[in-house]
């Protein structure tokens, strides 16, 4: 087996060593079930992330469907996650479940190991000039403990979780709903789920974090990084930073659940609220965890579709690191109707705010690269300029729920539900496809189709403002979020974004089908398909890349 | 800061039913018994339909785009503040945003601007797109942290009333004036789990999913409190037309206040995941005349405000306000310690007395 360390540069000839290992894989087995090479990890993620969003988003299809027409059409009926048809109850917590499962699969399973575990297990290695990753043995075992994680969520569905099958907690788990309010294994299942995802991300974490500060090629300073080796390096540092809190919140669920301490029940002197300051102090860090490395890929992005470097590199980098700073200290804006005193809101009101200013530097700064440039509308940069708008628009809803006062109105409605799944569904997932558009002549070595690519674009564009845009309008007249049914008020908009949905997913359908044609039948990749804009190491090997790259390390100017 | 003291030593007051305590009794899982336990009791199954019916718009959803109407100063406040505001702000700067996008894809496309240049720096512009947002962040936070201010100085209390969230529905206690009810959503006339007991929804009632066998009654323009807390799992007591919104945590007594200076009926829902009927656990405020807030009370077997000292409508649960830790008889001593109008919000008074 030829592990990742034999092509490190520790050979005395490795010149000539790279001349007959570089490509040399080992068979199936060994080869992506025991995997050090950070390419195949990768891989990996990627397959998992893919597999993992399809299941989420079947899911959001299930609750669209429930929510098209006023009553309870769609949860009587069983269905393999949360199923359970006896009575009114079950069916309706079978819709929480759904809620449940929807938010864990997406956030846990689908963009944080699409981000970091495949874009950047691919790209971080070939964008310092690094053989491989720090750690490559941990690097396998980070996404080996996905699997179990994600086995334990799905597992938990089919289990007691109180009034029917499955956890029915709500991604946030917030006892005492998810300690002494459900009874049965299921929501022990969620925990031990998140806590496995958690050591996996955090083992990941440090692996970026060695990887980036000691494995940089000859002259690759840290100001010369691409931005999204920057972007993974602080989403690193936020994982590393926040995972353990949440680690530590849901153990002590646990040990309120099943070991008599008191945390969070007052009867024994603990505190509900607590929960969710120690859930939140993770939960606000995790949405940059999100998107933060979508940043990063929307900053290559441009810059190589307007053959320009990007503007304001260093501001670029450090507004970065300073989402993730502040990041930290804004957490109980998620709290604003707890119960908190007017002095922690009118904080958590202005600290807010102030995350705006380094996002509106990132925004501009990406509009700036696109001036001046020579911009060619590739599906890469269609995906980042829906990012740049969408995002803006999340944005700015943002910046109105950061008011304490005003998010009196709007948590849980509708209309924060419309905020994060514009920053998060059009902003994050939006980065992902752009990403994996970019970068899918260097990983599988062929072109995907042009006009397939667009005409997703263009679809799941359309799609996705149908089914978020009109949740402002829903919110704003107080539709509750989390609800199974509502009134017919409401009707209208639920109705046209069901059908928003059926877009979204013709322009899903229209990926799959590019996805699996240029795999089979893409004409062959050059080693950089996007000309002189492409300036990043990555673009210098071919495509796909060997096995072993870099034996001879790279030099930086 | 409202909440520690606030929990271990209510079970002492008038005010509070052992909040904390009582786990066991309303879970979710007992799932054989939620639908019984939602019929009402017999005698209140007989509660004549209420005679105000609710305006269509007014106080409800009716599939607008925008803000319900409001119809207390404070959401009179914030909803100008939203809809002057930050609304135009959000419509503005999203507009910049694309408008310069789009002119850059139009004016630098490859064809139009076949040799891209290679700027990449220019400090003067860096230094004004954070500036500049600074400057809009200042203009937003000044507005938001007067109405904050406004939210948490509410006058002195008329009314007081102490909401409980239960799985799956509410329970309303006026501390002063001797009237306790709970309140469950009102099924639909053709909807299977109705029981034979429970009287089915009209359209005098209030829209589908939101009408309540029984509504909470305050009386028009008098300042009202509402102690908020759970018994089992977190619940949101929230009124849109109000702009009132307080999650109610078990062990917890949290308040939020309105001044409703138009009669009529006002909806809102649970607000926070409370389990398997969270979507079926409304709230329905009705506002009326002071007379005929007093009938109302009379007619639940209540006792009225005007049999008490000088002080009128002053509760004691207002003049205990700061922390809701003195008991009943300490009324006085409460009182010196905090001069002036007691304010009915706790971390006020606890900061006046600090």
């Amino acid at each position: 087996m030829s592990t990742t360390a034999d092509a490190l540069n520790l050979k005395p000839h490795e010149a000539h060593d790279a001349h007959h290992d570089a490509d040399h894989k080992p068979g199936f087995f060994v080869r992506w079930f025991m995997s050090t090479n950070h390419k195949d990890i990768g891989t990996l993620y990627l397959i998992f992330a893919i597999i993992a969003g399809t299941l989420g988003g079947a899911i959001s299809g299930i609750m669209r469907w429930e929510l098209m027409e006023p009553g309870i059409q769609v949860l009587n009926h069983a269905w393999p996650i949360g199923a359970g048809t006896a009575n009114f109850d079950e069916w309706t917590h079978h819709w929480n479940v759904l809620i449940t499962a929807h938010a864990l699969i997406m956030i846990f399973f689908t963009i944080m190991p699409a981000m970091m575990g495949g874009f950047g297990n691919w790209f971080v290695p070939l964008m310092i000039g690094a053989p491989d990753m720090a750690f490559p043995r941990m690097n396998n075992i980070s996404f080996w403990l996905l699997v179990p994680s994600f086995l334990l969520l799905l597992g938990s569905t089919i289990v007691p979780g109180g009034t029917g099958l499955g956890a029915g907690t709500g991604w946030t788990l917030y006892a005492p709903l998810s300690t002494a309010g459900s009874s049965g294994p299921a929501v022990d299942m969620v925990i031990f789920s998140m806590h496995l995802a958690g050591a996996s991300s955090i083992l990941g974490a440090i692996n970026f974090i060695t990887t980036i500060f000691n494995m940089r090629a000859p002259g690759m300073t840290l100001h010369k990084m691409p931005l999204f080796v920057w972007s993974v390096l602080v989403t690193a540092f936020l994982l590393l930073l926040s995972l353990p809190v949440l680690a530590g919140a849901i153990t002590m669920l646990l040990t309120d659940r099943n070991f008599g301490t008191a945390f969070f029940d007052a009867s024994g002197g603990g505190n509900v609220v607590l929960y969710q300051h120690l859930f939140w102090f993770f939960g606000h860090p995790e949405v940059y965890i999100m998107i933060v490395p979508g940043f990063g890929m929307i900053s290559q992005i441009v810059a190589t579709f307007s053959r320009k470097p990007v503007f304001g590199y260093l501001g670029m980098a450090y507004a970065m690191v300073a989402i993730g700073v502040i990041g930290f200290v804004v957490w109980a804006h998620h709290m604003f109707t707890t119960g908190m005193s007017v002095d922690e809101k009118m904080y958590f009101t202005a600290a807010t705010m102030i995350i705006a200013v380094p996002t509106g530097v990132k925004v501009f700064s990406w509009i700036a690269t696109m001036w001046g440039g020579s911009i060619t509308f590739e599906t890469p940069m269609l995906f980042a300029i829906g990012f740049i708008f969408l995002f803006t628009v999340g944005g700015v809803t943002g910046v109105v729920l950061a008011n304490g006062g005003v998010d009196n109105y709007m948590q849980d409605t509708y209309y924060v539900v419309a905020h994060f799944h514009y920053v998060l569904s059009l902003g994050a997932i939006f980065a992902i496809f752009g990403g994996f558009y970019y970068w899918f002549p260097k990983m599988s070595g062929r072109m995907y189709n042009e006009v397939l690519g667009k005409l997703h674009f263009f679809i799941m564009f359309v799609g996705v403002n149908m089914v978020f845009f009109p949740m402002h309008f829903l919110g704003l007249d107080g539709m509750p979020r989390r609800i199974p049914d509502y009134t017919p008020a409401f009707t209208y908009w639920n109705h046209f974004e069901t059908i928003g949905y059926m877009v979204t997913i013709a322009g899903v359908a229209v990926f799959f089908l590019n996805l699996f044609w240029s795999l089979a039948a893409g004409k062959k990749a050059p080693n950089n398909p996007w000309g002189e804009g492409a300036t990043t190491l990555e673009w210098t090997l071919s495509s796909p890349p060997p096995f072993h790259q870099y034996s001879t390390l790279p030099r930086i100017d | 800061m409202a909440q520690a003291p606030a929990s271990a030593p209510a079970a002492n007051t008038a005010v509070a039913a052992q909040p904390s305590a009582a786990p066991a009794a309303g879970f979710a899982q007992d799932a054989n018994k939620p639908d019984a336990a939602t019929a009402p009791p017999a005698a209140e199954a007989a509660t004549p339909i209420p005679t105000v019916a609710p305006t269509p718009g007014i106080g409800e959803p009716d599939g607008r785009m925008s803000l319900q109407d409001q119809v207390t100063p404070i959401g009179q406040e914030a909803a100008a503040f939203h809809d002057n505001w930050l609304l135009l702000l959000c419509v503005a700067i999203c507009a910049v945003v694309l408008a310069l996008m789009l002119y850059a894809m139009v004016r630098f496309r490859r064809s139009a601007n076949p040799v891209p240049s290679r700027n990449s720096h220019n400090t003067t512009i860096e230094v004004i797109w954070t500036l500049v947002p600074v400057l809009i962040l200042v203009a937003i936070a000044i507005p938001s942290i007067r109405l904050l201010r406004h939210q948490y100085t509410p006058p002195k209390a008329d009314v007081t009333v102490k909401v409980t969230g239960h799985q799956w529905y509410w329970s309303y206690e006026y501390p002063d004036l001797g009237v306790t009810f709970d309140s469950y959503m009102l099924k639909e006339a053709n909807d299977p789990t109705r029981q034979k007991n429970q009287r089915a929804r009209t359209d005098v009632d209030g829209p589908p999913l939101l009408a309540v066998d029984q509504r909470v009654v305050i009386p028009e323009g008098k300042v009202v409190k509402f102690l908020v807390t759970a018994d089992d799992v977190i619940h949101s007591f929230a009124v849109p037309a109000f702009w009132i919104k307080q999650d109610a945590n078990p062990g917890q007594i949290h308040e939020t206040w309105a001044k409703v200076d138009r009669p009529g009926v006002y909806f809102g829902q649970c607000s926070e995941l409370c389990g398997a009927r969270h979507g079926f656990m409304p709230i329905a405020v009705e506002v009326v005349p002071q007379a005929q807030f007093e009938q109302w009370v009379a007619s639940k077997g209540g006792h009225l405000a005007t049999a008490k000292p000088p002080t009128g409508g002053v509760s004691p649960a207002a003049q205990t306000g700061s922390g809701m830790a003195t008991p009943a008889p300490a009324v006085a001593g409460t009182e010196k310690a905090n001069p002036a109008p007691a304010p009915t919000n706790p971390d006020v008074a606890n900061r006046a007395n600090q």
